[in-house]
């Protein structure tokens, strides 16, 4: 009997730490490759915070405290001391990973290993103050932001998240400056409000500091004014209810039209990137996400309508016999998805992995095509084509940039989102879902396997061959290289990231994914470090995708309390 | 006149017979069953039916068409709808939609269709939606209609993957062991339900069974098979009694 306190104490006591000692480890290693990949130099010279902060600190710092907040987290039990001790267990143990990198870069050369390895390096890391004092600042500063990351977390909710917020607002707005003050430049009072905000480095001190007084003030009046207005809307009579819905819907439409205009050039072209991957996304998720086809070479359709429409405008080959773009688009596209009807009856009969490697060479072979000499003298070969008519309207002048491009994929994208919904729940809807879930069983029901699949190839090559023809007159000029693999690779991501089959998961993922890396320019380097982070981390804890179908969204869920549940019974 | 006429069907996997020159005939109305130990051809003979295998030789006719040689979707819209051994719903479907998946080929909207939503196809999706909830009331799944198919109870989905293939508008239903893993009270309501199945709806029913009590009671013609060979056929007592029938359930000796 009186060993059991004692026995009670070991249990809980041992666990927490073990967790929060790895959580530690995964945050020294996470800190340690962040400074050894060259962020640390690369950042270095830019502020979050003017003189206060760099952003290569700020990396390492946020590090410490994300690692402290998760360690926190993930006590079974919150009691304010284990959550503290965690949280300062597994920053310190991350800074401390840093500091031992430090000492032993002091002692061997590791930059003969790695480059990035330098005296420089060690320099920065100990915020210049030394080797001694430095890494004691280091190690300082691990245990105190996990600390009070495992502190913050005892916080109610409210405070908790107006303290996040904050975080997160002065640390985005901090990197993305360069963005935020091109874009609002001309904004008049906005202009006035960032030069008050912004130093010419980062956020000004006493900018950050408005900030994050101004920040959780909101943050806080929102938490509170959020619930009470969401009630008083729901106690209207129905008929203003949905006036409203529609209310805000056409202001949504609105702000979608003014866009470009309030953006400016360099976020229209983004904004343009990020149409046409989602145009590419949305006609590969009825192959993949509705008719659940893996079909890796989808860059082909994309490839046939931007050829299509190129050979047919351009006046430097025999064929561009049509001077308006928009009477050549019907036929790109057509021609799209009649190849992809085409390329659709050999592969009729695999499944799954065969399926997408046949596919794969598809998309290669198309490639390969466009490349060769044989067909230069029709499709150009590797000078590729060039003059490409633009989508002119009749009676209006229009200056093709970015900007008006824009709303030329807005539209293609509206009207492939309208399609894809119809499709999505409609007879041939259910069949393709019927298709993906079970083929033989599908066939047993009375569905014609071959007309469902070949109509999913259809559909999904007349989207691609869209994305072609415009990005052909966008560009003006189309190269075969501009059809590669990672093409199909990208838009696959998208689609899985967003969650397969998940129309609104298209748009989050083509804007996660195409649109987040362009605001990122200054990590232009490490973009592809991102890109393959974000997905590992999305998969193993978001599996679903971002925005899951609906259905898929509850099978997960519910396989995941089950999963709790194992784990709390056992 | 016969609703199926199978004759001297025979489905051959390489060396091993699986159904030997097997005669099989069944009149409009009547549940006939199938039986046989482990491995005797039955859903063999099953999926020669419903077009998952094509026999060597022989002829199927159904309701005046040959069957052999069709793709199993062509054979569903004649009219032959089947349930599957081990349970085979679009698991991640909700039960409404596994139902309007069996309406398929009753329906006929087209691809334009779909995307423009003219009148007719509205009002064909709203019939079916419709009948797709007559459907799951008449085997007693009223209010779980936007529930995942996987998510049923075990009787639940025998009874979804019956409904699904009732939505096909069936002549004739072929029902893959509806029993297997119920217990007797459960068997006792699949065996009165499959009963209603004939009464009301005047589906023609063809029983794969392992379970002999459920066999005879409802069976008002019994067919044994072993090694692919028809062996013995008649109303279940008279089977029952025939040794060639005692000697493939219970071996040579202990059959007599």
């Amino acid at each position: 009997m009186l060993s059991s306190p004692e026995i009670l104490q070991t249990r809980s006591a041992t666990p927490w730490l073990k967790s929060a000692a790895q959580i530690g480890v995964i945050g020294g290693i996470i800190t340690i490759s962040i400074a050894l990949q060259g962020m640390i130099q690369a950042f270095s010279s830019r502020d979050v915070i003017y003189q206060v902060v760099t952003m290569s600190q700020a990396a390492i710092l946020l590090t410490f405290f994300v690692m402290g907040y998760v360690a926190a987290m993930r006590l079974p039990m919150r009691a304010a001391s284990s959550s503290i001790g965690a949280g300062a267990v597994a920053g310190f143990i991350s800074s401390a990973a840093l500091v031992l990198l430090i000492g032993l870069g002091n002692v061997v050369n590791l930059g003969n290993v790695f480059v990035n390895a330098t005296p420089q390096l060690y320099e920065l890391l100990t915020f210049k103050l030394g080797l001694p004092i430095g890494s004691l600042a280091l190690l300082l500063a691990g245990l105190g932001l996990g600390a009070l990351a495992g502190a913050i977390l005892l916080l109610p909710d409210s405070p908790r998240r107006a303290i996040l917020t904050t975080l997160a607002w002065i640390v985005g707005l901090g990197v993305l400056q360069d963005l935020i003050r091109v874009t609002f430049a001309d904004w008049g009072f906005l202009e006035s409000a960032l030069r008050f905000f912004y130093a010419s480095n980062g956020l000004s001190l006493v900018g950050a500091l408005v900030l994050s007084v101004l920040i959780p003030a909101l943050a806080i009046l929102w938490d509170k004014q959020a619930p009470r207005a969401q009630t008083r809307i729901d106690r209207l009579p129905a008929p203003t209810q949905r006036a409203l819905r529609w209310g805000s819907l056409g202001f949504g439409v609105v702000i979608l039209f003014l866009l470009p205009a309030l953006l400016g050039l360099y976020l229209s072209e983004v904004l343009d990137n990020v149409g046409l991957y989602l145009l590419m996304g949305l006609g590969l998720n009825i192959v993949v996400g509705f008719a659940g086809l893996l079909d890796l070479g989808y860059v082909a359709f994309f490839a046939i309508g931007a050829y299509v429409a190129g050979v047919l405008t351009s006046p430097e080959f025999s064929t561009g016999v049509i001077p308006n773009w928009w009477l050549a688009l019907p036929i790109a596209v057509l021609a799209s998805g009649a190849f992809g009807v085409l390329l659709g009856i050999p592969v009729l009969k695999m499944r799954g992995d065969y399926l997408a490697i046949v596919t794969l060479g598809f998309g290669e072979i198309i490639r390969l095509l466009a490349l060769s000499d044989f067909l230069k003298p029709w499709i150009g070969g590797a000078q590729g084509i060039q003059r490409i008519a633009k989508p002119d309207l009749p009676f209006i002048q229009i200056s093709w940039g970015p900007q008006a491009f824009y709303y030329l994929f807005l539209a293609g994208c509206l009207l492939v989102i309208f399609v894809s919904y119809r499709l999505k729940s409609s007879r041939l809807g259910r069949a393709w879902m019927a298709v993906r879930e079970d083929e033989d069983v599908a066939q047993a029901m009375g569905i014609n396997l071959v007309a469902t699949k070949l109509k999913a190839f259809g559909m999904g090559a007349l989207f691609g061959g869209l994305a072609g023809a415009i990005f052909a007159t966008k560009l003006e000029s189309i190269y075969p290289h501009s059809f590669n693999f990672l093409i199909s690779i990208n838009v696959l991501c998208l689609i899985i990231i967003g969650g397969m089959g998940s129309i609104p998961g298209v748009v989050v993922g083509a804007l996660a994914l195409v649109g987040l890396p362009e605001l990122l320019r200054e990590f232009a380097e490490f973009r592809f470090l991102f890109y393959g982070i974000a997905l590992v981390v999305m998969m193993l804890t978001r599996p679903e995708g971002l925005i899951p179908e609906a259905r898929r969204a509850m099978e997960l869920e519910e396989f995941r309390e089950e999963e709790t549940e194992q784990a709390t019974a056992s | 006149m016969a609703l199926l006429n199978a004759q001297r069907v025979t489905k051959r996997f390489g060396g091993l017979v699986a159904v030997d020159k097997t005669d099989f005939v069944i009149e409009p109305g009547m549940i006939a069953s199938l039986i046989g130990p482990n491995g005797a051809g039955k859903t063999t003979f099953f999926n020669c039916i419903t077009g998952f295998y094509r026999p060597e030789e022989g002829s199927i006719n159904f309701n005046g068409h040959e069957l052999i040689g069709l793709r199993p979707d062509v054979i569903t819209t004649l009219g032959v709808a089947r349930t599957f051994q081990n349970i085979r719903l679009f698991s991640n479907m909700t039960a409404l939609e596994n139902v309007m998946v069996g309406e398929h080929p009753r329906m006929k909207a087209t691809l334009l269709g779909a995307i423009l939503r003219d009148r007719a196809t509205m009002n064909e999706e709203k019939r079916a939606v419709k009948r797709a909830r007559e459907l799951l009331d008449f085997v007693g799944l009223r209010g779980h209609d936007d529930e995942l198919a996987k998510n049923l109870a075990y009787g639940d989905q025998r009874r979804l993957e019956i409904a699904r293939a009732l939505a096909t508008d069936p002549k004739l239903l072929l029902l893959d062991e509806p029993t297997a893993g119920m217990n007797p009270q459960e068997t006792g309501a699949m065996v009165g339900f499959i009963r209603r199945l004939r009464d009301e709806l005047k589906v023609t029913i063809l029983l794969i069974e392992h379970q002999m009590k459920v066999v005879m009671t409802i069976s008002d013609r019994v067919s044994v098979l072993d090694f692919g060979v028809k062996i013995a056929e008649g109303s279940a007592a008279s089977v029952q009694q025939d040794t060639r029938v005692r000697e493939a359930y219970l071996g040579k000796e202990y059959g007599q």
